[in-house]
C-alpha cells in the first residue's frame, strides 16, 4: 500500500469513529450506556492511526508525499482539492495528535465513567482528532482553514459539554467568538494570497510567496499571526483559554493544551519560508510571545483554581513557542510544542486525576448531609496532603512539574533553554529585541518553576485541607487513568532527547533539527545567524537555565512545605495591588467587557446604528416589501373573476397578435 | 349552381364573429354555450370550404371529429351550467365570479 492509501484511513478512521458514537447512539438509546464499546471504538479510531503513522514515519523516504484525493471546489482561476501532504513537520505533528490523543482518549475511558454524555463525548473527541489531521496534513491554505474551523467548532462542542450549566456554555460561546475574530484575519491572509499568487496550495506559496512586494508579504504574515493569536491565546485573544477549562478535564489537556492551541505554531512553522521574509512582522511576533509568556506566568501565580493556572500555564508556553517563532527558529518551536504536549497534558490529566479524588470527597461530605456548596473540588486551597492517597497521580505530577520548570535532562528542559538560546543567539547577532526577550523569557522561567512547584506543593504536599480529613480520603484513580499518565509522565522526562542540543553531545547531531531543518533537506526554514555565540558563553547559558530552575523549584519547595497557604497570604501582603492585578488577570476580561462589550457593540453599535439600521436598512427592505404590495394592489384589480373579462383579453390579444402579422412586422 | 368560395368565407367570418360577440357580451350562460357552438361550426364551414375548393376530403372527415367532439363538449358545458344553477339559482354569467381575488 501506497503512503497515500495509507493516509487516507489515518484521516478517515477518526471520522468514522465520531459518526459510529455520535450517530448511532443518537437513535440506539441502549448504546448510550455501552461505555466499554464506545470507549474502544473512540480509542481504537485514535490508536490505529497512530501505529499507521508510526509506520509513515518510519518508512518516509525524506521527500515530501503530496495525495491529491479529488476536487473540492473549482471555479474560474479556483482550484481546491483535497490534497494532503507528508513531510517531516506534517508527520511529526500527526505523531504528537494520534499519539496524545490516543493516550487521552483511553485516559477518558476511565475519567468519563458515568457521565450521561459519554457517547456524544466520544463522539466530540474523535471528531476533533479528524480535525486536527486534517489541519497538520493539509497541503493547502483552505484544506488547513477546514481543519482549523473544524477544531474550533470541537473546541466550542467540547467547552460546553456539560451545557446544562449556564456558565460552561457561555465560556464555549466566549472561546468560539474569540476565536472568530483570529479566522477573520485568516480569511483575509487567504484572499491576499489567492489575490498575490492566484494559488492556495502551499507548494506555489512556498515557492513564489517569499518572492512577493515587502508590504504584500509583510501583511499576509501580520494576518496569519493574527489568526495565531486566536487559536494559539497570545495577546490580545488570549483570554478565552482560561475560562476553555469549563470543559471535561482530558478536553483541556488534548485540545487546549497539546493540539488545537498549537496549531498558530505550526502555521507559522509551515509557511516559515515566508515568515522569515518579514523582519518586522517577526518581531511583532517575539514581543507579543515575550509578553504573553510573562503576563500569564505571572497570573497562573496568583490562582488558586488547578485548572487556571495550567491555562495560564499553557498560554505562557505558547508564548515562549512564539518567542522562538519570533527570532526565526520554528524547528525549536515544534520541539516545545512536542514537549508541552508531553508534560502539559501529563498535567492536565493529573489535575483531572485529582479533581476525581476530590469530587470523591465531596460525594462522601453530601452523603454526611454536609452542605457542599462552597466546596469546590477544583481549588487547591481545600486540597493539600494527597501525595499519600494519590501516589500514582503525585509522581507523574512532579515529573511534568520538573519538566516544564526546566529541571536538567527533562523534556521541558531542553526545549526551553534552546528556545531561550535561539533568542540570545539572535540578540548576539544584532538583534536588540531578541535580547529583550531573552531576558523576559529568562525572568518567566523563573515564574513558571515557581507557579508550578506551588501547585504542586498545594495539591500533594502539606496537610490534608478538605473538611473531616479523618474520615474521608480520596482514592487513586483506576489504572485506566493512571496508565496514561505514566505514559505521559515518562515522556516528559525522556522526550527532550530528540533535541539534544549540539553542544551537550559535542557533536552536531540534534535529531529535531536536522528532520524538520530546511538545511538539511526538511520544510522548516530558520534565521540564518553569522556571528557565532561561544562555546564558553553557550556553557553559561546552560549553567543559568540549570541554575535558575534548580534554585527556584528548592526556594518554592522550601517556603511551600514550611508555611503553605500562609506563603501565598504573606506574597499577596508584599505585592499588595499587583498581586490583585495578576489574581484578576490585568483585567483583560473587563478591559473587554467595557471597550468592546459596552462601548462598541452596546454603546456605538446599538445606539449609533440604531437610526441608520431603521432609516437605511430597515428602509430599504420594507420599502421593496411596500413597493411590491402596492403593485401587487393596483394589478390584482385585473382579477375579476368573470371569465368574459378574460375571454375579452384573450380576443383583443389574438386580435392584436392578428394585426401585428398583417400589418407589423 | 355554383357559388364561389368567397361568400362561404365570408359568412362564416359573420357567423365567426357574431359568435365571439355572444360569448364576449351576453349575461345567459345558455345563450354563451350556443355562442361557442356557433364558433366552432363558422370554423367548420372555413374547413368544408377549403376541403371542396382544393378537392381533398381530409378537411371534410376533420370536420365530423369537430362536430363529434364539440357534441361531446357541449354535453358537458350543460351539465356545468346545470349544476351552477343548483347551488347559485342563476345563470346570469356576472353572478358567477369564483376566480376573484
Amino acid at each position: 500500500m501506497t503512503s497515500a492509501d495509507l493516509l487516507r484511513f489515518v484521516l478517515l478512521l477518526p471520522l468514522v469513529g465520531a459518526v459510529l458514537n455520535g450517530v448511532a447512539p443518537l437513535f440506539l438509546e441502549n448504546l448510550r450506556t455501552r461505555e466499554t464499546l464506545l470507549g474502544t471504538i473512540g480509542t481504537a479510531v485514535v490508536g490505529i492511526p497512530f501505529v499507521l503513522a508510526v509506520y509513515l514515519f518510519v518508512t518516509f523516504g525524506g521527500e515530501p508525499v503530496v495525495a491529491d484525493y479529488f476536487t473540492w471546489m473549482a471555479a474560474g482561476d479556483l482550484n481546491l482539492s483535497f490534497a494532503y501532504r507528508v513531510d517531516q513537520l506534517s508527520l511529526l505533528m500527526t505523531l504528537v495528535v494520534t499519539g496524545v490523543g490516543g493516550v487521552i482518549h483511553f485516559y477518558s475511558i476511565g475519567y468519563m465513567h458515568g457521565d450521561e454524555g459519554y457517547w456524544r463525548f466520544f463522539a466530540y473527541l474523535n471528531l476533533f482528532i479528524f480535525a486536527m489531521l486534517n489541519l497538520v496534513l493539509a497541503n493547502n491554505l483552505p484544506v488547513l482553514f477546514l481543519g482549523w474551523e473544524g477544531v474550533g467548532l470541537c473546541s466550542y462542542l467540547l467547552i460546553g459539554f456539560w451545557y446544562t450549566d449556564l456558565s460552561n456554555s457561555t465560556a464555549a460561546n466566549k472561546a468560539f467568538i474569540v476565536n472568530r475574530v483570529g479566522d477573520f484575519a485568516f480569511l483575509v491572509a487567504m484572499f491576499l494570497v489567492f489575490q498575490e499568487l492566484g494559488s492556495l496550495s502551499f507548494d506555489v506559496l512556498l515557492a513564489e510567496g517569499p518572492g512577493l512586494p515587502e508590504a504584500t508579504l509583510n501583511w499576509i504574515v501580520f494576518l496569519l499571526f493574527v489568526g495565531a493569536t486566536g487559536k494559539s491565546a497570545q495577546i490580545p485573544l488570549f483570554v478565552w483559554l482560561p475560562d476553555a477549562m469549563a470543559g471535561p478535564t482530558p478536553v483541556s489537556a488534548l485540545i487546549h493544551a497539546a493540539t488545537m492551541v498549537t496549531s498558530g505554531l505550526y502555521l507559522l512553522a509551515r509557511l516559515s519560508a515566508l515568515v522569515l521574509g518579514t523582519p518586522v512582522v517577526m518581531m511583532i511576533v517575539a514581543v507579543v510571545g515575550a509578553a504573553t509568556a510573562l503576563m500569564a506566568a505571572t497570573i497562573a501565580i496568583a490562582q488558586d483554581d488547578i485548572k487556571r493556572v495550567l491555562a495560564y500555564s499553557t498560554v505562557s508556553q505558547l508564548g515562549y513557542m512564539f518567542m522562538a517563532a519570533g527570532v526565526g527558529a520554528f524547528f525549536v518551536a515544534i520541539f516545545h510544542v512536542v514537549t508541552h504536549a508531553f508534560f502539559k497534558a501529563c498535567l492536565f490529566l493529573g489535575s483531572g486525576s485529582v479533581i476525581h479524588g476530590m469530587e470523591e470527597v465531596e460525594h462522601g461530605l453530601e452523603e454526611r448531609g454536609r452542605d457542599t456548596s462552597d466546596f469546590d473540588p477544583q481549588d487547591m486551597r481545600t486540597m493539600g496532603g494527597l501525595a499519600e492517597y494519590m501516589p500514582a497521580t503525585r509522581m507523574t505530577y512532579l515529573l511534568a512539574t520538573l519538566a516544564i520548570s526546566g529541571i536538567p535532562l527533562t523534556a521541558g528542559f531542553f526545549s526551553k533553554d534552546e528556545i531561550l538560546f535561539k533568542a540570545f543567539e539572535y540578540g548576539y547577532d544584532g538583534q536588540t529585541y531578541a535580547m529583550a526577550v531573552w531576558v523576559v523569557g529568562v525572568l518567566t522561567a523563573v515564574l513558571t518553576a515557581f507557579y508550578m512547584m506551588r501547585s504542586y506543593m498545594l495539591t500533594f504536599e502539606g496537610e490534608p485541607r478538605w473538611p473531616l480529613p479523618d474520615q474521608l480520603t480520596p482514592h487513586e484513580s483506576p489504572s485506566t487513568m493512571t496508565g496514561p499518565l505514566w505514559a505521559l509522565g515518562t515522556l516528559s522526562v525522556v522526550g527532550g532527547f530528540i533535541g539534544l542540543p549540539a553542544v551537550i553531545q559535542g557533536g552536531d547531531w540534534n535529531w529535531i533539527h536536522h528532520y524538520l531543518g530546511a538545511k538539511y533537506g526538511g520544510p522548516v526554514a530558520e534565521a540564518s545567524v553569522h556571528g557565532h555565540v561561544p562555546l564558553a558563553l553557550e556553557w553559561g547559558l546552560i549553567l543559568l537555565s540549570s541554575v535558575i530552575a534548580l534554585g527556584t523549584v528548592y526556594y518554592t519547595w522550601r517556603v511551600y512545605s514550611a508555611q503553605g497557604l500562609a506563603y501565598d497570604a504573606a506574597l499577596q501582603q508584599r505585592l499588595q495591588g499587583l498581586y490583585q492585578t495578576w489574581d484578576d488577570a490585568y483585567y483583560w476580561d473587563e478591559f473587554y467587557d467595557g471597550v468592546v462589550v459596552d462601548s462598541l457593540i452596546n454603546g456605538i453599535g446599538r445606539k449609533g446604528f440604531a437610526a441608520f439600521d431603521t432609516a437605511v436598512v430597515d428602509g430599504a427592505v420594507n420599502g421593496v416589501a411596500d413597493a411590491a404590495q402596492n403593485a401587487s394592489g393596483l394589478l390584482r384589480r385585473v382579477q375579476t373573476g368573470l371569465v368574459q373579462n378574460y375571454a375579452l383579453a384573450l380576443t383583443l390579444g389574438a386580435a392584436l397578435l392578428v394585426g401585428l402579422m398583417l400589418y407589423g412586422i | 349552381m355554383d357559388v364561389a368560395p368567397n361568400w362561404y368565407l365570408a359568412l362564416s367570418a359573420v357567423l365567426f364573429t357574431i359568435g365571439t360577440f355572444g360569448v364576449l357580451f351576453r349575461r345567459n350562460a345558455i345563450v354563451v354555450l350556443m355562442s361557442v357552438e356557433l364558433m366552432l361550426n363558422a370554423v367548420n364551414l372555413t374547413l368544408v370550404t377549403f376541403s371542396q375548393s382544393m378537392g381533398d376530403p381530409s378537411g371534410q372527415m376533420l370536420v365530423f371529429f369537430s362536430i363529434a367532439v364539440a357534441a361531446a363538449e357541449a354535453a358537458v358545458g350543460l351539465a356545468i351550467v346545470i349544476a351552477i344553477f343548483r347551488s347559485k339559482v342563476t345563470v346570469d354569467i356576472t353572478e358567477i365570479h369564483l376566480f376573484k381575488h
